[in-house]
């Protein structure tokens, strides 16, 4: 099953690597990462899209817990929550794609953020559904490129799901 | 007054109580070696930086202090690895300073450069590089801390040169907190009940436990909490020593090698207490077929242990010792009579299964090794310190000396790193000027870290080396003679040894050799009384194996006999 774990890491030299590291070494998966600094700048969070039955997850969870330079473990699935990734496709364009381009795009609430003689470069964002929904129709039409940022998520609701201690 | 990298560090060493340091120096560490020449620190010079983590780690098993090692960067730090390994995978704490080129040379492959930290993240529990001088004090002190609380565990810290050498104002920090890092000692109350409750209304109840009893210093609580209920106990080879081998409740070692009695007992449980113990595959064997009647309770400091490799019936994540002191706090409420006179049958059953002889063997006219650990444990009472290396040797050390006490079994359990025992002893007689520390080693064993009879003999430490030579890798021909029909590729040590006696005498030890069961016992007393570093080549018979065994993937009550 599909899992997103929020991690409050301390922003310090060699935490990704750890983490990294602990996914590697013991045989887990990632689908996808992302990391940044929070409003404090000691603190990072980090995405991870993982799969795994319960037993492997409850591993994951527990592993993570346990690394000295983790703050704090969260696993979305149990939440709800709302989730985001941002996509950048080229798309080959020509007269007679230039218009259902445009069209897919707007459905979407995508941008063309850049335009060339023979492409448009789309800017996408959206949950998981979203953006594979939109990559299928623009598929036939013909993708240069795509590049995925990885999922970043929240918990819905006034509390945040962030703060140390929350 | 300021004080350089260097000098903090041999203040925070000494504020950590900190009395003996393994070492050996290099380019990129010599600033503390000059400021450790005045010092009222003990340095003892390893011939090779494994066995100085291996004789810290020794010293740490066999104390219950932590053991520090000094090395310099590049394959001083590569060197140590293994020995950080072992002591990862056996929970010991153990503090590893490592030299490293200058913060503006990291990255550029300068000379004796190696990145350590990335190398040493899977196998440290944590791991530090100082790259300012005003963060070491902080680092040093989290780094004890974090080595010796929670699951124990080795922490490196590496040193840039530069940060040795720049001065700032020292202050030792008086209290540690990392947020991300707050061991759970005390166990949930209300599991804790429920598991008292549980074992009461257990009629085959076993007791499994493992060197979580040691690391916290558990025992006592143990034999009082199996006595009190009459509960029989199985120890995981890390648990030897944790209760009293020689226990008329202990059912000796399980699991690859145990005994007939703990596997099969195991087998007909109906409730498992796991204490401190992880349920690895040399213990559990097919691990579906494993305890198939027992409900189980682990208790365990790291929740990671929990439900990684069995199901788990009730979870309780804390101390050791902590919670079997609540435990037995609550047994005063429970009807213990009637819960003891439920368990006759049991006893009765177990009983039974002591009547299959399955440690037997027949001393003729070529020496047995399993003869030889019996003479060992006999003429010792028990009382020495025992470290053993990889292989035959360490099960046959396992199953043959009674281990009494906590703390006196020195073993690489985790990561069976062969050249582990004898600068482990090392480490022990250190700790332990006065104990008799015996490394009961095999000759392939002994040889992956013989230079360290040069420590030995420059410190004076009596180590007695009692090699079970049979020319042979011995668990390799013994896997090979069950599972790979007698091709015994690379395995045979025959006449291409050393004389383990020269061997001896050429680095200022003493060496004895046995051919004769009827010298086995003079030549230990012999050797026992001498007070310098002994090897004693017992020439046993080359193809003895150990038994019983429950080959790998197979469930416990599949044990070959002979």
């Amino acid at each position: 099953m599909r899992h997103v774990i929020t991690l409050l890491v301390e922003n310090e030299f060699g935490v990704l690597a750890r983490v990294a590291g602990l996914f590697s070494g013991r045989g887990f998966n990632i689908e996808s990462l992302c990391v940044a600094e929070t409003l404090d700048p000691m603190v990072s969070t980090m995405t991870i899209v993982t799969r795994g039955d319960d037993q492997i997850i409850e591993q994951v969870l527990k592993q993570l817990n346990k690394l000295v330079s983790v703050i704090k473990v969260m696993d979305l699935i149990e939440k709800d929550f709302v989730e985001r990734e941002m996509v950048l496709v080229k798309v080959s364009a020509n007269s007679e794609t230039r218009e259902e381009i445009l069209r897919v795009v707007d459905i979407f609430r995508g941008k063309v953020i850049d335009v060339g003689s023979k492409t448009y470069t789309i800017e996408v964002t959206g949950d998981e559904k979203k953006i594979n929904a939109i990559l299928a129709l623009l598929k036939p039409l013909g993708i240069k490129e795509l590049v995925r940022t990885g999922h970043v998520a929240m918990v819905r609701g006034s509390k945040a799901s962030t703060e140390p201690g929350a | 007054m300021k004080k350089t990298g260097a000098q903090i560090i041999v203040e925070c060493l000494k504020k950590e109580g900190v009395d003996t340091l393994f070492n050996y120096p290099g380019g990129a560490i010599l600033p503390i070696f000059d400021e450790l020449s005045n010092a009222p620190i003990h340095q003892i010079l390893v011939r090779h930086e494994q066995a100085a983590v291996h004789a810290a780690d020794g010293y740490a098993r066999a104390s219950g202090k932590i053991g520090v090692v000094l090395v310099t960067s590049g394959p001083g730090a590569t060197n140590t690895v293994t020995g950080i390994a072992t002591a990862f995978m056996d929970s010991i704490p153990v503090v590893i300073l490592t030299g490293q080129v200058p913060t503006l040379l990291i990255g550029n492959d300068a000379f004796q450069e190696a990145d350590i930290i990335g190398i040493t993240r899977p196998c440290t529990k944590h791991n530090y590089l100082a790259r300012d001088v005003e963060d070491l004090a902080q680092i040093l002190k989290e780094a004890f801390y974090v080595a010796r609380s929670g699951r124990p565990g080795p922490v490196l810290i590496d040193l840039p040169k530069d940060t040795l050498i720049n001065p700032t104002e020292f202050k030792y920090p008086e209290k540690v907190f990392i947020r991300g890092y707050q061991p759970t000692y005390e166990g949930h109350p209300g599991q804790i009940q429920r598991a008292v409750k549980l074992i009461m209304k257990s009629k085959r109840p076993i007791l499994y436990v493992g060197g979580g009893i040691i690391s916290s210093n558990a025992s006592k609580e143990l034999t009082l909490f199996a006595e009190r209920l009459g509960i029989p106990v199985t120890m995981t080879l890390m648990g030897l020593g944790s209760f009293p081998g020689n226990h008329p409740f202990s059912l000796g070692m399980l699991g690859m090698h145990g005994t007939y009695r703990a596997n099969m007992a195991v087998m007909e449980s109906d409730l498992l207490i796991a204490i401190g113990s992880r349920f690895d595959d040399r213990v559990t064997g097919k691990i579906e077929a494993f305890a198939p009647q027992a409900k189980i309770i682990h208790i365990d400091i790291d929740p990671t242990s929990i439900s990684k490799n069995v199901r788990v019936d009730l979870p309780i994540v804390g101390d050791c010792k902590r919670i079997l002191s609540k435990m037995l706090s609550l047994l005063e409420e429970e009807d213990i009579h009637s819960f003891k006179e439920g368990l006759n049958k049991w006893h009765h059953q177990i009983e039974k299964l002591k009547v299959v002889h399955n440690m037997n063997y027949e001393q003729k006219d070529i020496i047995k090794p399993q003869y030889v650990v019996e003479k060992i444990y006999e003429l010792t009472k028990g009382d020495a310190i025992i470290s053993t290396e990889v292989g035959q040797n360490q099960m046959w050390a396992a199953q043959y000396y009674q281990f009494i006490k906590p703390r006196t079994l020195l073993t690489s359990g985790g990561l069976g790193t062969m050249g582990y025992g004898f600068p482990a002893a090392i480490g022990a007689q250190v700790a332990f000027p006065n104990k008799l520390v015996i490394d009961i080693a095999g000759d392939g064993s002994f040889q992956m870290n013989s230079q360290e009879l040069a420590t030995a003999v420059q410190y004076q430490l009596p180590i007695k080396v009692a090699i079970l030579n049979n020319r042979y890798l011995g668990m390799i021909r013994q896997w090979q003679e069950f599972f790979y029909g007698k091709r015994y590729a690379s395995s045979s040590l025959e006449g291409v040894q050393p004389d383990f006696v020269k061997l001896a005498e050429a680095y200022g030890a003493i060496g004895l050799r046995v051919d004769k069961p009827e010298e086995v016992v003079p030549t230990l007393k012999k050797a026992f009384s001498i007070s310098k570093p002994v090897i004693i080549d017992f020439m046993v018979d080359p193809e003895e194996n150990v038994y019983p065994m429950v080959p790998a993937g197979e469930p416990l009550n599949q044990m070959r006999l002979v």
